[in-house]
Parts: structure tokens; C-alpha cells; sequence
């Protein structure tokens, strides 16, 4: 199997046929975007000062050194749980028209709705590996809302063959978390019997 | 050490080799998890999950040959001290402890990660009213001092849960308990996890008790034979969901399950459940006296 690059400006055409559970890498810009910058956005109605058409975002509050004069550099970065954006995403895309959603765990219906109506993907990077994802993140070119702390400001990084990313939601709407759930489910139900049967020490 | 230290040279000496200690558990696990998480990766067929273990694998090498953290959430800094009513810095601790994770934020760098609340803003300095977090247990006729040092990350072991069940819903209530979690939360907590509950009278007790139950080795085993028998039975039952890597889908979904018990009130049962990430990075020092040094958890280290 060939290694699946996309690169940014990203357009509807270049997702069409990736599904979910498939592994892919970006090349370009990605900027880290979470809590309090959906929140800003969507409730409090304060345009982003980056333009993020056709581009990516990362749930993500990386660790940054400074080397002063504006520059930096990024010693870890990561994934955060995506789930936390749930409220905002749908909106979120539809402002923005980003087109990747880079983030840890699984999103919801709202997400799903905004996938499958503005064609965009959640993907996921494998969480942890923060210094592994550093090293495919060449510069960062700005930051923006540095009034927010370090994990919450905007940091535009430019990468290369930054992955492997999971897809998770589909241009269609479909969701590899939800699927997986209902499976996870029913075995746990399975399971509860056998060890509930086991566990009466209670007499 | 041979030389008799002031109290000031002893503070700074402390200080340092706790910010030294700090960074270490920051890039590098301790043996129990690192020796899992290969075991764990060598039952997996699933290309999605061997993908996952080796871009884990990867990481843990260049976070350790760059010396930074392998996570970029470096957490807030909970530290499990059991201290001997003689150890020399008894009285000093809290600020020495406090001291040397704002040294190590600095000089690692670790992340920016407390936030004052309220007044809502973050102090820049990953130190805070009340953070890092100190646990205390004082111990009798001992002059040592044990620290469990501990990266407590906010998609993992921050947001544990805790309730109080009525006897008559028993030890079945315990499992149910334990099991939601692992659908619900554990699929994004960063799997495969070190599952810490804790079971006691009130929820208070309950969590304490779950914390501490992470801080045990991996395949280490509870004393009480029932217990140890649960631990087993869920260990099993939580693999069978089979979360696998990331919650992508795997053989296996944890690396262990441990339990920790207090007594309880005859009309409660506490429980309480906090999942430990893959990423667990725990860390045991002990220092005598003098403050030499003997680092449990990561055998041939040195600060």
C-alpha cells in the first residue's frame, strides 16, 4: 500500500474516496485550535486571525521553547480529546471550511453532520507520541492569541508528512468510534455477566 | 554523601535532584510499563494497532535520546509521599517539592499546565495554588522519605469518577461501575491502560484509594485474596472488549488492573475508578538522611 499524502490547500476532491480507517499523512499548514479558541469563535463571535480554508487543525496545546525575537520551536506536540470541541465543531467547519479535524478519540453527531455537509475528516493521531509528531513539524511560521497560555494559543506549523493519521469521520458521515463502540458494547455486557457471577463476596 | 550539608545547601540539593528526577519521568517510563507495553505489542495482528506500537515505540526512543517529554501533556505534577518522622526535610518538603517542578519546567521545558481558577488565568509557571498536587502519609521511626512522583495528564487520569453504592447493589456494582468506564471514558483516555480502582467508604477515600492503586507496579497483585481475585476477573473481562491501541481496536485493552481497599461504613461501598494512560509516567525515588538517592522504578538511571 502506497503512502496517502495529502497536501494543503485541501480540496473536496482530494477527500472523496478516503474512508474511515484509513491511514493518512498531511504535508503544509496545520494550526493548533482547542477549548477556549472554538469557544471564542463560535460563542463569543471573534473571527480567527487565520484564514483556515482548506487547511487543517490540530486539538492540541504543544510545548513550545521560545528563542526569542518571535521565534520558536516546538519540543512536543500532541494530540488533546477531541470530544471536548464536540459543541463547536459543527460551526466550526462551517465558518472556517477547514478541511481536516487532527485530534485524539472519537467526535460526535454534530461533528459527523459537519463532515458529511461541508465534506471535511476528523482524523486521529496515535496520542502520546508528542516528540515523534515534533519532529514532522518543520517551522512554526506564527502564533496568534498568545494571551492564552502556551497550550491555547494558535501555533501555524508547517509539516511534512505529519502522521499517521486515523481517519475517524468520513466525508459521509461515518464515524470509526461509533461503529466500534457498539461492538465494545456488547462484549462489555458479555462480560459483566460472566464477572458479576463471580464477584459476590457480599453474603 | 560524606560532607555535612546546611539546611540550605540540603534544600538546594533536594530541589535540584527532585527537578532532575521530575524531567526523567517526563521521557522516560518506568521498566513495568515499558516491558508491558512490548509484551502487549507482540499479541497484536491488527495492522491499524501495530502501526499504533510502533509510532509508540519510536516516540519513547527519541524522547529519550532528545530528552524531552513524550507527551506533550506533561500533566499537573502529583507527588504520593510517604515521609519518616525523622527525615531531615520534613518541615521543607511541600516547598521543595513545589520549587522543583517550577526548576524543571523551566530547564525541560514542561508544558504550562495550571490555570488559577476563578481569576482564570494560567500562571505561566505550571505552579499554583495548591499544584502540584502533595499527598502525605508519615511514617514511624524512619528518617527516609518515599516520593511517587507522577504526570497526572487531563485526557487520563485527571478526570477519574467516583461514586458511593449501596451494599445490597454489592461488589456486582463494583464491576458495572468499572466497566462503563472502560466504554465510555476509556476509549479516549489513551489505551492500553493501567486501570487504578479504588474501594473504601466514601468517595473521598474511594478516589484516594484508586490513585494510589496506579502508583503499584503493573502485574503486581493485592494482598487480599478476593480482591486479587477481582483484579484478575476484571483484567480479563476489559481485555475481552478488545480496545486495543488508541481505542482503534485491538487484542488487548489494558496493561493491568489494580486495586487498592480501605474498610467501609456498613451502609456504603466507595468506588472509585481513574484510568492511567499508555503514557504512565510514574516515578519512585527514595532519599535517606543524607540525601543519597535510590530510584526504583528506572533501573540503571542516574540523575
Amino acid at each position: 500500500m502506497s503512502k496517502k499524502v495529502l497536501t494543503t490547500p485541501i480540496t473536496d476532491m482530494d477527500l472523496k474516496d478516503i474512508k474511515i480507517g484509513d491511514i493518512i499523512y498531511l504535508s503544509g499548514t496545520i494550526v493548533t485550535c482547542r477549548d477556549v479558541a472554538h469557544r471564542r469563535l463560535i460563542e463569543d463571535k471573534i473571527p480567527l486571525p487565520v484564514d483556515l480554508r482548506g487547511k487543517a487543525i490540530f486539538h492540541a496545546g504543544p510545548i513550545v521553547r521560545s528563542h526569542g525575537n518571535e521565534k520558536f520551536e516546538i519540543i512536543s506536540i500532541g494530540p488533546t480529546t477531541s470530544m471536548r470541541m464536540e459543541k463547536f465543531e459543527k460551526e466550526f467547519i462551517e465558518q472556517t471550511g477547514v478541511k481536516l479535524i487532527v485530534g485524539k478519540g472519537g467526535m460526535g453527531k454534530n461533528t459527523e453532520e459537519g463532515c458529511k455537509t461541508h465534506k471535511a475528516l476528523h482524523l486521529v493521531f496515535p496520542a502520546g507520541n508528542a516528540v515523534f509528531a515534533a519532529t514532522k513539524v518543520e517551522e512554526i511560521k506564527e502564533v496568534h492569541w498568545k494571551d492564552l497560555g502556551m497550550p491555547e494559543s494558535l501555533w501555524v506549523c508547517k509539516v511534512k508528512e505529519f502522521g499517521p493519521l486515523i481517519v475517524s469521520i468520513d466525508t459521509e458521515g461515518n464515524n470509526l468510534y461509533e461503529k466500534n463502540k457498539v461492538e465494545f458494547n456488547k462484549r462489555k455486557e458479555e462480560q459483566y455477566e460472566l464477572i458479576s457471577k463471580q464477584v459476590k463476596f457480599i453474603k | 554523601m560524606n560532607i555535612t550539608l546546611n539546611r540550605t545547601q540540603q534544600k538546594e540539593r533536594m530541589t535540584n535532584l527532585m527537578s532532575k528526577f521530575v524531567s526523567l519521568v517526563s521521557y522516560k517510563l518506568p521498566d513495568d510499563v515499558e516491558n508491558k507495553l512490548k509484551e502487549l505489542s507482540e499479541e497484536e495482528s491488527n495492522p491499524l494497532a501495530k502501526i499504533i506500537y510502533e509510532t509508540m515505540f519510536k516516540n519513547q526512543d527519541l524522547a529519550f535520546e532528545l530528552k524531552r517529554p513524550s507527551c506533550q501533556d506533561t500533566g499537573v505534577l502529583q507527588f504520593f509521599v510517604k515521609c519518616g518522622e525523622n527525615f531531615p526535610l520534613i518541615g521543607q518538603l511541600e516547598k521543595i517539592l513545589k520549587n522543583s517542578v517550577y526548576k524543571s519546567t523551566q530547564e525541560t521545558p514542561l508544558r504550562h499546565n495550571t490555570v488559577e481558577t476563578f481569576d482564570e488565568y494560567n500562571t505561566g509557571e505550571n505552579i499554583g495554588d495548591g499544584s502540584p498536587s502533595i499527598f502525605w502519609e508519615i511514617e514511624e521511626d524512619s528518617d527516609k522519605v518515599e516520593i511517587y512522583t507522577y504526570m497526572a495528564g487531563g485526557g487520563c487520569t485527571l478526570p477519574g469518577v467516583a461514586t458511593v453504592l449501596m451494599p445490597g447493589e454489592g461488589y456486582e456494582g463494583v464491576v458495572k461501575f468499572v466497566l462503563d468506564r472502560m466504554t465510555s471514558y476509556g476509549v479516549n483516555a489513551c489505551p492500553p491502560l493501567l486501570i487504578g480502582v479504588g474501594v473504601g467508604t466514601s468517595v473521598e477515600t474511594a478516589a484516594m484509594n484508586s490513585k494510589k492503586a496506579l502508583m503499584r507496579p503493573v502485574g503486581s497483585q493485592n494482598e487480599n485474596q478476593n480482591a486479587a481475585k477481582m483484579e484478575t476477573l476484571l483484567e480479563d473481562g476489559i481485555n475481552a472488549i478488545g480496545l486495543g491501541p488508541q481505542g482503534l481496536k485491538g487484542a488487548k485493552s489494558v496493561m493491568g488492573v489494580n486495586v487498592v481497599n480501605t474498610a467501609r461504613h456498613p451502609s456504603t461501598i466507595g468506588v472509585a475508578v481513574n484510568t492511567g494512560c499508555w503514557s504512565h509516567r510514574r516515578g519512585k525515588i527514595v532519599f535517606d538522611s543524607n540525601l543519597d538517592y535510590v530510584i526504583e522504578t528506572h533501573e540503571g538511571v542516574t540523575l
